[in-house]
């Protein structure tokens, strides 16, 4: 991946810059049985930078089994986990400085946690409290994006802005495999690369969309392969590796600081549970293949190459474990607590300020529980 | 396309003009002059844009060329291409870039280059220009103006006429403004502009190249230093008359001042409301009017079936029937989809029409 200087470079009279092509298979830097592999491009992280990285891995597992967990008993409406794609949701957080900005989809409840947003603001949707719960400005994370790919267009948008106040922003936005089919996906890529604004394009393809297999979205050599039809640079990433992650993503985010315009990065990772936990994936994938993929989970690898830099030894797993379990526990406990809203909300945020239709229909509704609230 | 575009962008007085950087100063100098509607808008963003540097003008052909409508004209080489400028075709995109640009301190203001090329943005408009600030609970405002010349009566084929206004006075979160007089063009730009939620600005094609008396200077200073009323959520008295009152707005405004000039000439006094406003509705300026006359009939250019029309009439309906005469009654186009050039004048309320119902309206005189 070489990042060209401006949008126009790409395209020469002699033909096509394939410099822009991803390499042929995914970048990997640590492989699952723990051995690190060094690479021309790519430098190996810090490896105090990989043990934080794997602390934030035990928390966003533990987060995930805990939101599952919390559907089982009612406490929220649904979970859309990443299981399994916890490196991906942890490199997205940790490669951006506090002027970045993050936009995030449903699945990417970890990466927002990660950044440090307060688990209970952000389980605000899930819950059903609100379609948002946290303030998007104190710490430049978007509300989580359901419509997929719509989110990538508002962040070229918020990137756009920033480059024609001067400023040293870089924004990064998710995406699923799926959600490279829609419109807005091909739109918000061209546009970043026309306008040459500091946007990293980040595709999880953990493989499905709902029961879709990625085969049927699209016969393109990679996903990452699309980026050269934009004139951008992609790169293929292993998606649970977190050194490579955090490398691949870290140049990007660089480069993009640097003027070096977008990028496109495909994170090869996989679902391991179900689409969320309204879905039955028994219906459309064989448990075999699910399993082929337990080698290849993030965290064990990391675990075995650290614990072989002797960084990492059972003293400090039982400190990680007991990080993670006080999360886990903030949002049980966060989240058995009930929460009054008040309806009088619903009527407050349509218009900066209430129009005399809205107010008759508030007052309507504030009518109504009054006389609810004396019968009761 | 390129055809209709070009025939129904040139101006009356003359065809698509070089770029004018000082035209907007020149006009403030100037006393009251004939204005068109599209000179109207244009010295609105030039203005807007003089005031306030986080106010941006994008979309298709928007840029050198001043817009197929040459609304834009003049834009990019008096503010530069980071201010006004051309994007790709692709009208999602443009949306939901300038959601993100709202997002991060701008004021962006984008063409829709037609009504009918609007709706590849209609997601983008639907789910996040219209939500994103409820989701947030107000955190996050969309300061922005989607601009669409809208409607027919041009002579335009298929996909450049349609009345897509409905569409957005249904979506909760949207300001749907329709302006019929150039000066509300201008006030009603520049409020849209400083208007903190989202705005949807229809602009009747066909009023385009109409024109009106106005100081464009007074107007600008009279909305920068407050004293201009607001027009937002506000309709206006646009004839007064004691017989009937006609409700219409945007394009067919002229088109109720005909019928009202006429009915004069026969001895019947109508009132016309002048909407303007299409969300917030001005329920108390209409129904205050159709309590003094004591009937109605909305007018407008578009299916009548489940449109701004229909709600109209279900509004006044609900809260004047005690001083109603006659049931409300209606003249909008069909339920068809919009026609040909040549089969346009049937669809379009006329002014024959309108008398008509006007007459139908339960009269015991006989008159
Ligand atoms: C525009 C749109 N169409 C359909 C859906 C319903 N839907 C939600 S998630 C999903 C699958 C998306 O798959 P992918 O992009 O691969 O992301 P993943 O869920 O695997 O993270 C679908 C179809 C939606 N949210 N938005
Ligand atoms: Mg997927």
């Amino acid at each position: 991946m070489t990042i060209p200087t401006n949008s126009d470079s790409t395209r020469t009279e002699g033909g096509v810059d394939t410099q822009l092509l991803p390499s042929p298979v995914p970048v990997q830097l640590i492989d699952h049985h723990g051995e690190a592999h060094p690479d021309a491009r790519y430098a190996l992280p810090d490896p105090q930078a990989l043990l934080a990285g794997y602390a934030r891995l035990i928390s966003g597992r533990r987060i995930n089994d805990q939101a599952n967990a919390l559907v089982r008993q009612g406490r929220l409406a649904v979970y859309p986990s990443s299981h399994g794609q916890e490196a991906c949701q942890v490199s997205a957080a940790l490669v951006l400085q506090s002027q970045d900005w993050l936009f995030p989809t449903y699945r990417d409840t970890v990466a927002v946690i990660t950044r440090g947003v307060d688990p209970l603001e952000v389980f605000t949707l899930l819950r059903g409290d609100w379609h948002s719960g946290y303030d998007p400005y104190e710490l430049h994370v978007a509300p989580q994006a359901t419509p997929l790919a719509t989110q990538l267009l508002h962040a070229v948008g918020v990137a756009h802005a920033a480059k024609l106040r001067g400023e040293d922003t870089v924004v990064l936005a998710l995406c699923g495999d799926g959600a490279t089919s829609e419109g807005d996906f091909h739109e918000a890529l061209n546009f970043a690369a026309v306008f040459h604004v500091p946007v990293v394009f980040f595709v999880q393809n953990n493989e499905y969309a709902i029961s879709v297999p990625l085969k049927n979205q699209s016969v393109a050599p990679s996903l990452a392969h699309k980026a050269i039809g934009y004139g951008m640079p992609g790169e293929r990433v292993d998606g649970n590796d977190l050194a490579a992650l955090l490398s691949v993503l870290g140049a990007a985010v660089d480069s993009a600081r640097s003027g070096g315009g977008p990028a496109l990065i495909e994170a090869h990772t996989y679902r391991m549970q179900a689409h969320t936990n309204a879905d039955d994936a028994t219906r459309y994938r064989a448990a075999e293949d699910v399993d082929k993929w337990i080698p290849k989970d993030p965290i064990s690898r990391l675990r075995t190459y650290l614990r072989g830099l002797s960084l990492l030894d059972d003293a400090v797993e039982e400190q990680f474990a007991a990080e993670a379990e006080a999360v886990a526990a903030a949002i049980r406990v966060g989240l058995n607590a009930d929460v009054e809203v008040d309806p009088q909300e619903l009527f407050a945020h349509v218009y900066t300020q209430k129009t005399a239709q809205l107010r008759e229909q508030a007052d309507l509704l504030r009518d109504e529980l009054s006389r609810e609230a004396v019968q009761s | 396309m390129t055809q209709i575009s070009e025939r129904a962008a040139a101006p009356v007085e003359a065809p698509a003009r070089p770029a004018d950087p000082s035209a907007a100063e020149s006009t403030a100098r100037s006393a009251a002059t004939a204005v068109t509607f599209a000179k109207a808008l244009n010295t609105a963003l030039a203005d807007a844009m003089a005031a306030d540097s986080s106010v941006l003008m994008f979309g298709e052909d928007v840029g050198p060329l001043g817009g197929v409508f040459r609304i834009t004209d003049g834009l990019t080489a008096r503010f530069g291409p980071g201010r006004c400028f051309d994007t790709p075709l692709a009208e999602a995109g443009i949306m939901g870039m300038a959601v993100g640009m709202a997002m991060n301190g701008m004021r962006p203001v984008v063409e829709m280059q037609f009504d009918a090329f609007a709706y590849p943005a209609f997601e983008q408009v639907v789910s996040h220009v219209a939500k994103l600030p409820n989701r947030t609970k107000g955190r996050v405002l969309l300061p922005m103006v989607i601009r669409i010349p809208y409607a027919g009566g041009i002579g335009g084929v298929e996909h450049h006429c349609d009345s897509s206004e409905s569409y957005y006075a249904h979506t909760p979160g949207l300001t749907v403004l329709a302006p019929a007089t150039v000066r509300d063009a201008y006030l009603m730009l520049r409020e849209a502009i400083a208007s903190p939620d989202p705005v949807v600005f229809l602009e009747p094609k066909k009023l385009y190249w109409s024109k009106e008396v106005v100081d464009l200077g007074e107007l600008r200073r009279a909305f920068e230093d407050g004293s201009a009323p607001r027009t937002i959520g506000s309709a206006v008295v646009a004839r007064s008359g004691t017989d009937a009152t006609l409700i219409a707005y945007g394009p067919s405004v002229p088109t109720a001042m005909a019928a009202a000039a006429a009915a004069a000439e026969e001895g019947r006094s109508l009132e016309v409301i002048d909407v303007r406003s299409l969300v917030p509705f001005d329920d108390e300026t209409v129904c205050a009017s159709v309590r003094r006359t004591g009937r109605a009939v909305v007018i407008a250019e578009t299916p009548g079936f489940a449109s701004v029309a229909a709600e109209i009439v279900a509004r006044v309906q609900e809260r004047c029937f005690h001083s109603l005469a006659a049931p409300v009654r209606r003249v909008t186009g069909f339920d068809i989809p919009y026609p040909a050039p040549k089969l346009e004048h049937h669809f379009l309320p006329s002014v024959d029409r309108i008398l008509d119902t006007v007459d139908e309206l339960q009269w015991e005189d006989g008159q």
